[in-house]
């Protein structure tokens, strides 16, 4: 609205007929708009239950309890297609979440590493960095997991041909099998050492840092936590009587090795071409927050004789964050929403299990509406932490 | 000065408010018209018929990638058995077998495109089961018998369910597939490893470069796959069937008129076999001294079509266009099929010791 001066409305309104009146006219404007899109909502919704109503659909979540009957691949948590649609969706929001997670770490490390290696000097590294980038970049994502899986995964040695590793680990078209410790009965102490040691060493770790930073003292803040986190669980293997740990080595049978961990061709084909794929991208971001630091804090840095690890590490990277976290929050969230392309390359993520569940259960609207709220929590909720976290660190600059 | 500047704004909305009620019973039922109209909806009898006649077009959901059912010719056009009963349909009732439109869908869309009516007909070799009656549409009549069976490598040495422990099988998600395999390993307590793709091209994929030793899927398809493979020869279809997988077009619920059309069409060309009419002769057989003959193409009396809109010559344009049961099937899958050649088994007619088998025209 603008303002035009301390005018009472009385005598305003003898000047200005209202009709003429631009904030009256905003003001109609907005309402109407605002009836406009609220009766377009409800008259969608009305429509839609309308529709459903005719074509007798049944809009209840009760098949939910129902069995799922259908197999799901790699299914993570124990599933046998005798449990229901709900837990099969579960095992979906869970493989979906595991690839996410995972995918998130690894896309970060990566796309650090890609984006300083674009601002190094070294004329060979540069290159290669901005070669991949662009690669990626201009590439559908789609297309790079059938390269990824198809032309690499697939096409690795059949099972009885695979590559040893040492390990044993073997490698074949079906997947990645490695030697795996597995808890023994009587591993507890172990378990109880190994999680005290890492919230010690945090303590540690955060108390004595905090006292150099206020005092200046030297105070081995990383060689202390780190001794923790290694002699609290040595202490622990041996309280436990000797051998807590039992190696679970995969053995081939039959068709497929059993025993050990593994890691399937599809899931392995997903997550890295979701982690190159994204990774690009984080590339690029890294690069223009970094870029967004003046060259005096740089130059300033270095001539009160700081290292250039340090000037790194606790000049510029501090505050390029403030310029990398929101975009890099964004995509996050493409990383975890593009794991839903997982089904095409043989992944059931909770895509693919609720496009199964829609096809055998035959309730579209709710499996979509299900689909729909499960992806929305998810990144509302890796959004609201990042910009929390973000708001921390703007706070910082004051 | 701000609170008396809110003052026309609140008199404004109550104002606005007044007036919107007011006109709020007419707006969205204006609206409603206005927009239900490119959206098809049909809940009635005769909406998906008069939206047929009106567009000029059967809109058909079928599929480009299945050799014998529904592919691509060398010209790049969408042939196959499947899309030969769409285009009876088309000739039938809009007298131009070629007035068809295919949308190319995967398996796991085959409901959701008829319970929102997106297509006027499916036909793309789509089980009939009970929950999928109940919840897609109304099913036709069963033009293929078909069954699950197992393909194998050669050189595995499988024969039998036993020797598939702890196999990987290769299957189609959102399929019947899925299921009869998950119950067939239960039923033996056999483990095995499902590796499941959207598209069927992924799991065919995947089964020859090795990432399984099974793939599983109605033993046509699997006849249809393996024609295609670098080495046909090193793989064998297993003699087990472990379903029944009545394959049968089908059509969106609420519109019985168009059901019965789809339905008739689809026994007149069982109906034509079973008269010895064909392509080649069925200008003749118009004047054949047989009652039945001549009501079904249309000569004498009215074996229906009126009350369903429909003129008298519609299955005679319908067996001209594809030629009967018999022939379409030879087409595609008989000793000379361009496809690739399949015994008709359980396709031959019910006079010849088959199930094919249509209600009489009268």
């Amino acid at each position: 609205m603008t303002s035009k001066g301390p005018l009472s409305i009385f005598t305003r309104r003898r000047e200005i007929p209202l009709w003429r009146d631009e904030r009256v006219l905003q003001a109609i404007a907005q309402v109407i708009s605002a009836f406009v899109v609220i009766g377009f909502i409800i008259w969608i919704i009305i429509n839609f239950f309308e529709a459903a109503r005719g074509r007798g659909l049944n809009l209840g979540f009760g098949f939910l309890q129902e069995p799922a009957e259908f197999p799901i691949s790699d299914p993570i948590l124990p599933f046998d297609p005798s449990r229901s649609f709900g837990y099969a969706f579960l095992v979906g929001v869970v493989k979906t979440l595991l690839v996410a997670g995972i995918g998130v770490v690894l896309a970060t490390v990566l796309g650090i590493i890609v984006g300083l290696a674009r601002l190094s000097t070294n004329w060979l590294l540069n290159k290669i960095a901005l070669a991949y980038i662009e690669i990626h970049r201009n590439i559908p994502l789609l297309v790079l997991l059938f390269l990824w899986y198809f032309p690499v995964f697939n096409s690795l040695p059949p099972v009885k041909d695979s590559i040893v590793w040492p390990g044993p680990t073997y490698l074949s078209e079906r997947g990645l099998y490695l030697t795996w410790p597995r808890l023994e009965p009587g591993s507890g102490i172990l378990v109880i050492s190994i999680i005290f040691a890492i919230v010690l060493a945090l303590i540690a770790f955060i108390l004595l840092r905090r006292r150099r930073v206020a005092t200046g003292q030297q105070t081995y803040h990383v060689v202390i936590s780190l001794a923790i986190l290694l002699i609290l669980p040595t202490a622990g293997w041996f309280l436990s009587g000797g051998s807590p740990i039992r190696m679970d080595t995969p053995v081939l049978e039959g068709f497929n090795f059993t025993g050990g961990m593994r890691l399937t061709p599809e899931f392995a084909a997903l997550l890295v071409g979701l982690v190159t794929y994204t990774a690009a991208f984080i590339a690029e971001v890294v690069r223009a927050g970094i870029q967004s630091v003046h060259v005096g804090q740089v130059e300033a840095a270095k001539s009160v004789g700081l290292s250039s690890f340090q000037v790194t590490s606790l000049v510029i990277f501090p505050q390029a964050l403030r310029v990398i976290i929101p975009p890099l929050i964004s995509q996050y969230l493409n990383l975890t929403k593009n794991s839903s392309l997982a089904l095409l390359i043989g992944y059931q993520d909770l895509f693919g299990v609720a496009k199964i569940a829609i096809n055998q259960a035959g309730r579209a609207v709710q499996v979509f509406f299900m689909v729909m709220a499960t992806y929305l929590t998810m990144s509302l909720i890796t959004s609201l932490v990042l910009n929390i976290y973000n708001r921390r660190i703007q706070l910082v600059e004051r | 000065m701000r609170q008396k500047a809110l003052l026309p704004l609140v008199v404004l909305t109550i104002f606005a408010l007044l007036v919107t009620a007011c006109g709020g019973a007419a707006t969205p039922t204006e609206e409603v018209e206005e927009v239900e109209e490119p959206m098809p909806a049909p809940s009635g009898s005769g909406e998906i018929f008069n939206r047929v006649i009106e567009r000029g077009k059967v809109v058909c959901g079928g599929r480009t990638d299945l050799l014998g059912f529904g592919y691509l010719d060398e010209a790049g056009r969408n042939i196959g058995f499947d899309i030969d009963l769409c285009r009876a349909v088309a000739a039938a009732v809009l007298g131009d077998a070629e007035a068809i439109e295919v949308f190319a869908i995967t398996a796991a869309d085959r409901g959701p495109v008829l319970q929102t009516a997106e297509v006027d007909m499916l036909s793309r070799n789509v089980t009939w089961t009970s929950s999928r009656d109940a919840q897609w549409g109304n099913f036709t009549v069963i033009m293929f018998y078909d069954g699950q069976g197992y393909m194998v490598r050669r050189e595995s040495g499988i024969e039998t369910q036993e020797d598939m422990d702890g196999a990987s099988v290769c299957v189609t998600s959102g399929t019947t597939t899925e299921k009869n395999l998950a119950d067939d390993f239960r039923n033996h307590g056999l483990e095995f490893e499902a590796v499941i793709f959207e598209d069927t091209a992924s799991v065919y994929n995947a089964y020859e470069e090795g990432r399984c030793d099974v793939t599983t899927s109605d033993k046509s398809q699997l006849a249809a796959v393996r024609e295609g493979f670098e080495n046909p020869d090193d793989h064998a279809i297993l003699g087990i069937t472990i379903s029944k997988e009545p394959l049968t077009p089908a059509v969106p619920h609420g519109d019985d008129q168009w059901f019965d059309i789809v339905k008739i069409v689809m026994y007149a060309l069982i109906n034509a076999e079973e008269m010895g009419i064909t392509m080649a002769n069925i200008d003749e057989m118009k004047e054949s001294g047989d009652v039945g003959v001549r009501r079904l193409l249309g000569e004498e009396g009215d074996w229906g079509y009126t009350d369903l809109g429909l003129d008298s010559e519609a299955l005679y344009r319908a067996i001209k266009a594809v030629g009967n049961y018999g022939e379409i099937y030879d087409r595609y899958m008989g000793p000379l099929g361009i496809a690739f050649t399949l015994p008709r088994d359980l396709n031959n007619l019910w006079s010849n010791r088959g199930l094919i088998y249509a209600p009489p025209v009268k």
